[in-house]
């Protein structure tokens, strides 16, 4: 008894190493956008909380926590006060299988591919309940596009992990980092180019971000499913978008730019001189970048319109994968160099 | 008093969070909450295939019931909205025409498995070969199973186009956007400029 208890103790450490540097980045990422956005419009963001604004996240955070927790007149109490923790749980949980560097995983288990996609297929509950318990019409609205909308990215997104594990021939998550060793030129970006678009697209999709933010479109249905939550509630459901924002972006470098792999391995000379620099740095970077992009595409990109977005789903990026899984087989068969060469 | 192992206790809090919820899913009288309680009976049960070491079932069991199935039927019994006055209290009335049928499928159960199996101290581990669960299950279906596998595969392709051609209209039934059309439009088709002489101010 006694060293299971060990084992659960050990394991809850594990835990908080984990979340709460995601919770402080989940923080700047905000502090990131605002800044960013500030910046492409010609604006300065905050400057005003901390040195250049920088704690302005935990005064938002607190802010937030003091306000007043409104729960709307012939709602489900009950449901309208777990819809937030039903949307941020799959996004937390689903960091139990992500690899930071060779080894460094809290579970390191083989289905780890089926795990992230069976947590994330979870995280569309959030935002149903969200809407359905707050009796509003706008928040029932903004829950239907989101419940057709995931379902639909979510067959996108699904084949072209299909492409991944085809590739990688293991539905670990360490392995398939590791199948991608040996160069630049080994990532999968490069022969499964139209899934790491298609991945890339559906992860923005999936997370409900601009420009396929039609569930909160502010302009039609006021904010979608978070209208009628006000302090902690709302704290949350922002918390869970931007966790799954992170999430997404390690998932994209982990299953297509190589993961904690260094990107001038084997290159000779530049390779020893980068030598030094840790896994997870790289890994860390990769992510940055994919985030700035999140970014940068709110600030860019007007808003779909829903038949639009439906058409995208449906009749380009599925058959996309589809088509490509085909190829990819064909080059794993004909051992195409220089990735599926033996 | 031996300990007793933690998976059990981890076995035995799925196993009792399934059968409340699935109760629970009968006796709730609000259609919308009774699909939550089947969603969470759903993970309740994928977590015991999780301790029997099947993860695929498992997680397949998350991703396609929970994932995509229940969202429909929630998404289908938020919109039809059923008034709530008129469906009181129908857990009782039916309880024990459920009963029968629960006894009865009980005692099928003790029949096909023997007796032993029902005892508190025995686990449904060790019924699978260790290994990854996925490879196995692949190499069955596509090599002992291949036929039976590429048949149910073709029942559910002749289920998708039935479903789509029944309810799918033909195109001079509705209105649908050509897009190609409207990608290829140019000015000249939609904006007519008409060139109109300015009329003196009369005074």
């Amino acid at each position: 008894m006694f060293d299971q208890l060990q084992t659960l103790i050990w394991i809850i450490i594990k835990i908080t190493v984990i979340v709460l540097p995601l919770l402080i980045l989940v923080a700047y990422v905000t502090y990131a956008e605002r800044k960013v956005i500030g910046y492409i419009q010609v604006r300065v963001g905050p400057n005003r909380v901390g040195l250049k604004g920088l704690l302005q996240p935990f005064a938002d955070l607190i802010k937030l926590v003091f306000k007043e927790i409104v729960v709307p007149s012939r709602s489900n109490p009950y449901l309208f006060i777990i819809a937030p923790i039903l949307s941020l749980v799959p996004a937390l949980i689903a960091w139990a299988v992500v690899p930071f560097s060779d080894g460094l995983v809290l579970s390191n288990i083989n289905a780890g591919v089926l795990f992230l996609f069976a947590v994330s297929s979870l995280s569309v509950y959030g935002v149903l309940v969200a809407g359905w318990a707050s009796n509003s019409k706008y928040a029932m609205f903004g829950a239907l596009r989101s419940a057709a909308q995931t379902v639909s990215y979510e067959i996108a997104m699904g084949f072209s992990l299909v492409g991944v594990l085809m590739a990688a021939g293991s539905m670990n998550l360490s392995q398939i980092v590791a199948a991608q060793s040996g160069g630049i030129w080994q990532w999968y970006f490069l022969p499964l180019l139209p899934l790491f678009v298609v991945f890339w697209i559906s992860g923005i999709a999936e997370t409900n971000r601009a420009p396929f933010d039609l569930v909160e479109g502010e302009s039609e249905i006021v904010a979608g499913f978070h209208v009628e939550y006000s302090g902690v509630g709302f704290a949350l459901f922002f918390l869970a978008e931007y966790a799954s924002m992170v999430l997404i972006s390690v998932l994209l470098s982990l299953f297509f730019l190589g993961g904690w792999l260094s990107p001038f391995e084997g290159i000779p000379g530049i390779e020893k001189l980068f030598a030094w620099i840790p896994g997870f740095a790289w890994l860390f970077i990769k992510t940055a970048f994919f985030l700035f992009v999140y970014i940068w595409i709110r600030a860019t990109f007007p808003r779909y319109r829903y038949d639009q977005l439906m058409r995208l789903g449906w009749k380009v990026l599925i058959p996309v994968t589809l088509v490509w899984i085909a190829v990819l087989g064909i080059l794993i068969k004909c051992h195409c160099p220089p990735w599926f060469a033996i | 008093m031996n300990p007793i192992p933690i998976s059990m206790l981890i076995f035995y809090l799925f196993a009792g969070i399934a059968v409340l919820s699935a109760i629970m899913v009968i006796a709730s009288n609000n259609p919308v909450r009774g699909v939550l309680f089947l969603v969470v009976t759903f993970i309740a049960s994928s977590g015991m295939w999780m301790m029997a070491q099947a993860e695929f079932l498992s997680l397949i069991l998350v991703l396609v019931y929970v994932g995509a199935v229940m969202t429909l039927f929630l998404f289908v019994v938020m919109m039809i909205n059923i008034e709530l006055t008129s469906q009181k209290r129908k857990f009782s009335y039916y309880l024990p025409f459920g009963a029968g049928i629960i006894l009865l499928l009980v005692l099928m159960m003790l029949i096909a498995l023997h007796p032993q199996y029902f005892s508190f101290g025995s686990m449904p581990s060790g019924v699978l070969p260790k290994g990854a669960n996925t490879e196995l299950l692949g190499k069955v279906l596509y090599t002992n199973y291949a036929y039976p596998f590429i048949v149910a595969g073709v029942l559910l392709l002749t289920a998708i186009i039935a479903a789509i051609s029944l309810v799918h209209r033909r195109p001079r039934d509705c209105k649908s956007q050509q897009v190609t059309e409207q990608i290829k439009t140019r000015r000249e088709l939609r904006v007519r400029i008409v060139n109109l002489p300015s009329e003196k101010k009369e005074d």
